[in-house]
């Protein structure tokens, strides 16, 4: 983005006195070791809910618990805790629907996710994660992914943007909010590649 | 939530939240200034429940990682659009070829399709592909285009459709485009071929690329330039020369828009025909004689119909697959 928003953010931040230390290590953390886990995450409420359209919501429901808990205090191993967590949930969920016997539930070590597995080395993950930005980018739907282009890389504005493609300035945002979903999901794993993208 | 427990009646679902996390993100970035009283109302929103928060980290975390895609971007500049109508076309179509470059890069890591792929687009549909040799071909809607199964990366058939084609440069390994027994030999342009039942249209943008008939000897070579048409039926081949800025109205479906200048209503609603499953159709030769202005979203027949209704005072029925206009 432009210079003009980075400064924003800057005084945003200043101002925001608000927000401790603290509670922006609590986002940081979960920026960078929850959000990895969305793929992973995913995959095994899909294995173990008959109901697909609920799986957003059980993700945001997961989230949720981790992060309220983690207020308390941070977990040592999060990729056990977060789907410890998820194991929980659908224990409780299924408890008090009745509908499915627990034993349903896959055996977390029997899918081998609960120990934290070292992880590549940082160059590696960057263009990595690159790669990953590019790929989801162009998996977006034709005019979202326009949308998307022409506000992040080349920073035209809204109203250039309608112009440009001929629509509606509010048009381009929700274009550019829908990307910004898909691109979310795409990135974390929420969605999977190759599957269209509502 | 669908399921049936009973606290998630009332609360919002995960993607209505999901929005609403999106749109603050958008309205923080869009704005110029972002004073004391909209920050405190971001943070109330953010403070009202957890999830809400989390949505928000978990949206802006996934754009930031955009932010360090377009500072790898090479200096390359989007030309601001002018006021002189001519050079304002030129510099869109260059405008087109930039966004579509950036594009190509982002795709070009994992699009490497393999030899004797076939890509399709079926009513409706638009797709970007780019080559092993680094050119770019957009598929327009009910397309069909299949790449050579001799391991030759720049040779491709046309089997139907249309498409745009933007042509690493090589000259030493010209780029061919087969479409029945016609072709297109080019060696670093971009160009657009069109290709119906009965007739084929070749029409270049940029550079030099000639057109022939490989399995007839005695039929014409042409050599074509920038905005030269050729159109072929099964026993003739014409040539004919159009503006630029033609051309670039043609080529408005790349990005979703069908762009009418000057057009009948009649020819209006035979390109609409191309892109949608809901059928337009001028009963009256009158009304289909009626010119026509402007530039509509492809995919969104209805929304043609309501504006040209209005502005033409025309009659519009809507039957089932069909809209049947009158005057």
């Amino acid at each position: 983005m432009t210079d003009t928003s980075e400064t924003d953010r800057d005084n945003a931040g200043a101002r925001s006195q608000a927000m401790t230390a603290r509670e922006e290590d609590l986002h940081a953390w979960f920026v960078r070791e929850v959000l990895p886990l969305e793929a992973a995450l995913t995959n095994f409420l899909r294995h173990n809910w008959r109901n697909r359209s609920d799986i957003s919501d059980l993700l945001q429901d997961v989230y949720v618990r981790v992060f309220d808990a983690a207020r308390k205090s941070i977990p040592s191993s999060t990729r056990a805790f977060v789907f410890t967590t998820a194991h929980n949930l659908l224990v409780d969920k299924l408890r008090r629907e009745q509908v499915i016997p627990l034993q349903a539930i896959e055996n977390l070590e029997a899918l081998g996710i609960a120990a934290d597995a070292p992880g590549p080395d940082e160059h590696t993950i960057a263009r990595e994660e690159l790669r990953r930005v590019q790929a989801a980018l162009d998996l977006l739907p034709p005019r979202a992914r326009e949308a998307v282009v022409l506000f992040q890389l080349h920073g035209l504005s809204r109203q250039e943007i309608a112009q440009r493609m001929g629509i509606a300035e509010k048009t381009v945002t929700s274009h550019l909010n829908a990307g910004m979903r898909a691109l979310a999901d795409l990135l974390y794993g929420g969605a999977k590649q190759g599957r269209p993208i509502p | 939530m669908s399921g049936p427990s009973q606290e998630a009646v009332a609360e919002p679902t995960s993607e209505a939240i999901r929005t609403e996390a999106a749109d603050w993100i958008l309205k923080r970035r869009m704005a110029k200034a972002w004073p004391e009283k909209e920050q405190q109302a971001l943070q109330d929103w953010q403070s009202q429940s957890t999830a809400h928060l989390l949505a928000y980290l978990r949206l802006e975390a996934a754009w930031k990682q955009t932010d360090r895609l377009a500072a790898l971007r090479s200096p390359m500049r989007l030309p601001a659009p002018q006021a002189n109508p001519r050079r304002k076309y030129l510099l869109r179509v260059a405008a087109v070829s930039a966004a579509a470059a950036v594009l190509a890069a982002a795709g070009m890591n994992y699009l490497l399709p393999s030899h004797g792929r076939v890509f399709a687009t079926g009513i409706g549909g638009h797709q970007r592909v780019t080559l092993t040799d680094g050119s770019l071909v957009e598929l327009n809607t009910n397309t069909t285009l299949r790449l050579a199964a001799d391991g030759s990366a720049r040779t491709v058939y046309l089997e139907k459709g249309e498409a745009y084609f933007r042509i690493a440069h090589d000259a030493a390994h010209p780029f061919v485009v087969i479409a029945g027994n016609r072709r297109i030999i080019d060696v670093g342009t971009a160009f657009v071929v069109r290709r119906e039942p009965k007739q084929l249209s070749v029409a270049l943008v940029e550079g030099r690329a000639r057109f022939d008939t490989p399995t007839d000897q005695a039929a014409q070579v042409i050599e074509l330039k920038p905005g030269d048409e050729v159109i072929a039926t099964a026993n003739r081949v014409m040539r004919r020369t159009k503006s630029i800025s033609k051309l670039s109205d043609e080529l408005g479906w790349r990005h979703g828009n069908l762009v009418f200048y000057g057009t009948t209503l009649s020819d209006a609603a035979a390109e609409f025909n191309r892109y949608n499953i809901v059928r337009l159709v001028v009963a009256d030769p009158k009304a289909g004689r009626l010119k026509i202005n402007g530039t509509f979203a492809a995919n969104n027949a209805r929304a043609f119909i309501d504006a040209t209704q209005v502005v033409l005072g025309l009659k519009v029925e809507d039957r089932n697959n069909e809209i049947v206009i009158s005057k």
